[in-house]
């Protein structure tokens, strides 16, 4: 569902250049869940970036389902659900309900399609409360439920999503991660999110990877990882280690 | 493409006018600046001379016919060229992931039908003009053509103007006086002009074929600096030979663009 192959992307800067990511390869089957770490600056929201369109390579190949992003990004854009957590991709000053009428006329869903979606995600989400609110005067909680809806609504095959848990209260936060959980179980739609927050990854991510420096540094599941440091009983522990161990071995 | 248009700037009206202001105040907004249109065109009227060998009405014929392009591509497109503040705010991000042209969403975003006046106005000049005018029936046919054609080279520069801000996100100004700069010089007739800005603004720039060299058509008099007949018909041609390229820089744009560090 998503393949990458040597993939990279830089930025100059005035005079220098700087590899967000370089060389990452890597492929996600689909129906799979995989969370994706990996310190400050560390290149995952750029590969996000990448999966979705935004942002063109600059060196590898990237495919998602079948479709290259960068080339075909509007053909993608029917087959892909992208959720960036720090920033919403609604419309500041629509109410939550218009905004999902103009992703409906945007993605041409079909009316009685949507009416069943939206009342599902309306249900599952608890949208009922707020729905008849600007976007900018949602709270943090309820503008990343929103935002979630709004990324489903075309009903995608896959989902990524950039921090969709950053700033959450443990309650919301569980009610987000149970609604991942059940999104991929029982629809199985295809889940990519990276984070801070380990406890998405113990509590969701079936395959962890982590990427350090814009090259992946660890793939594979959440127990493996714990094995790459005998001895050490957290997640937490482990997770330290491999970001400052890779942060020494790149000097 | 148009359907998809006319839907999005639809949704987008119809929120100005429940959200924004109540429909109270849009209706006086409306009245008050429907009057000050009606004084805007009395002061061009009283203003209007003769101008550079030309008729107080062939100017106005001329001013109306760039103004009713230049007044729709500001309407309906105008907005593209507030590409910069999208890209700064991330905003531009969202719209890469949805399966509608960014182009598109930026035209329409925030649309609002207020700046409908302002197309009415050029629109009563233009035919006053052509009214007061004793044209030759024959060479009408002209008039459609010219503002379709300023449509598309308007459109273009806007086009233009917004893919340069991808690479400079820092000048939006700049940029600014570049579009609003090409619908005022086309005001006017351009034997008003110096020679070497006529020839710059006619071959690097296609300005002259928004409304001067068909305009010369349309009012049958030759062109006072001696530019051969045929001319007067190489606007559309002018128009795609701009077209293109600005589409071809806004494809670029987006293939460059960077997004955000957060
Ligand atoms: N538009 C840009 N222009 C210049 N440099 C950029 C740009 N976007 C990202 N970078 C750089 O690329 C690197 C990777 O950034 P990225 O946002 O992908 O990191 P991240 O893993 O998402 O970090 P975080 O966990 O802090 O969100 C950083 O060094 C960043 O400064
Ligand atoms: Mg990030």
């Amino acid at each position: 569902m998503i393949e990458l192959d040597r993939a990279g992307r830089s930025f100059k800067v005035r005079r220098e250049v700087v590899h967000a990511v370089r060389d990452l390869s890597f492929t996600i089957a689909a129906g799979e869940f995989v969370g994706c770490l990996g310190p400050n600056g560390a290149g995952k929201s750029t590969t996000i970036k990448m999966l979705c369109g935004i942002l063109t390579p600059t060196s590898g190949r990237v495919r998602v389902a079948g479709l290259d992003p960068s080339r075909r990004r509007t053909t993608l854009a029917r087959r892909i659900g992208v959720v960036f957590g720090q920033r919403t991709t609604l419309w500041w000053d629509l109410p939550l309900r218009d905004s999902f009428e103009l992703i409906r006329l945007l993605y041409n869903v079909d009316r009685v399609a949507y009416r069943s979606r939206l009342d599902e995600l309306t249900e599952t989400l608890g949208l009922g409360d707020f729905a008849a609110k600007p976007v900018r005067q949602l709270s943090l909680g309820q503008r990343m439920r929103g935002d979630l809806a709004a990324a489903l609504l075309h009903a995608p095959d896959v989902l990524v999503l950039d921090e969709p848990t950053i700033g959450l209260d443990v309650v919301s936060k569980a009610g987000i991660r149970d609604f991942l959980r059940r999104l991929n179980s029982e629809q199985g739609t295809t889940v990519l999110l990276t984070t801070h927050d380990l406890g998405d990854i113990e509590r969701l991510c079936r395959r962890v990877m982590l990427i350090d420096h814009g090259r992946l540094a660890f793939d594979g599941t959440l127990d493996d990882l714990m094995a790459t440091a005998p001895g050490r009983s957290t997640i937490e522990e482990v997770v330290t280690r491999l970001y400052t161990t890779g942060r020494e071995t790149a000097r | 493409m148009v359907s998809t248009y006319i839907l999005l700037a639809w949704t987008w009206a119809r929120a100005a006018m429940a959200y924004r202001a109540s429909f109270a105040l849009m209706a006086v907004l409306g009245t008050v600046l429907a009057a000050t249109d009606v004084a805007v065109i009395l002061v061009i009227f009283a203003n209007t001379t003769s101008l550079a060998g030309f008729s107080h009405d062939e100017v106005l014929f001329l001013y109306g016919a760039s103004n009713v392009a230049f007044c729709f591509c500001d309407m309906f497109v105008g907005n593209v060229d507030r590409i910069s503040r999208h890209i700064k705010a991330g905003t531009f991000d969202a719209m890469l992931i949805r399966p509608v042209s960014p182009w598109i969403q930026l035209a329409t975003d925030n649309f609002s039908p207020t700046r409908a006046g302002r197309i009415a106005q050029a629109a009563a000049v233009l035919a006053y003009a052509l009214a007061a005018l004793d044209l030759d029936a024959r060479r009408l046919w002209m008039v459609p053509v010219m503002i379709v054609t300023g449509v598309v080279i308007f459109a273009s520069l806007w086009t233009l103007a917004a893919s340069v801000q991808f690479v400079l996100t820092d000048a939006p100004e700049v940029v600014n006086a570049f579009t609003y700069g090409s619908g005022q010089l086309t005001q006017y007739p351009f034997s008003v002009y110096a020679r070497d800005l006529v020839r710059g603004v006619t071959y690097a720039l296609p300005l002259a074929f928004v409304n001067w060299q068909p305009g010369l058509y349309v009012l049958g008099r030759d062109d006072p600096f001696g530019t051969p007949s045929f001319m007067r018909f190489l606007g559309p041609v002018a128009a795609v030979g701009l077209a293109l390229p600005a589409w071809l820089a806004w494809r670029r744009g987006i293939r460059h663009y960077r997004s955000t560090g957060s």
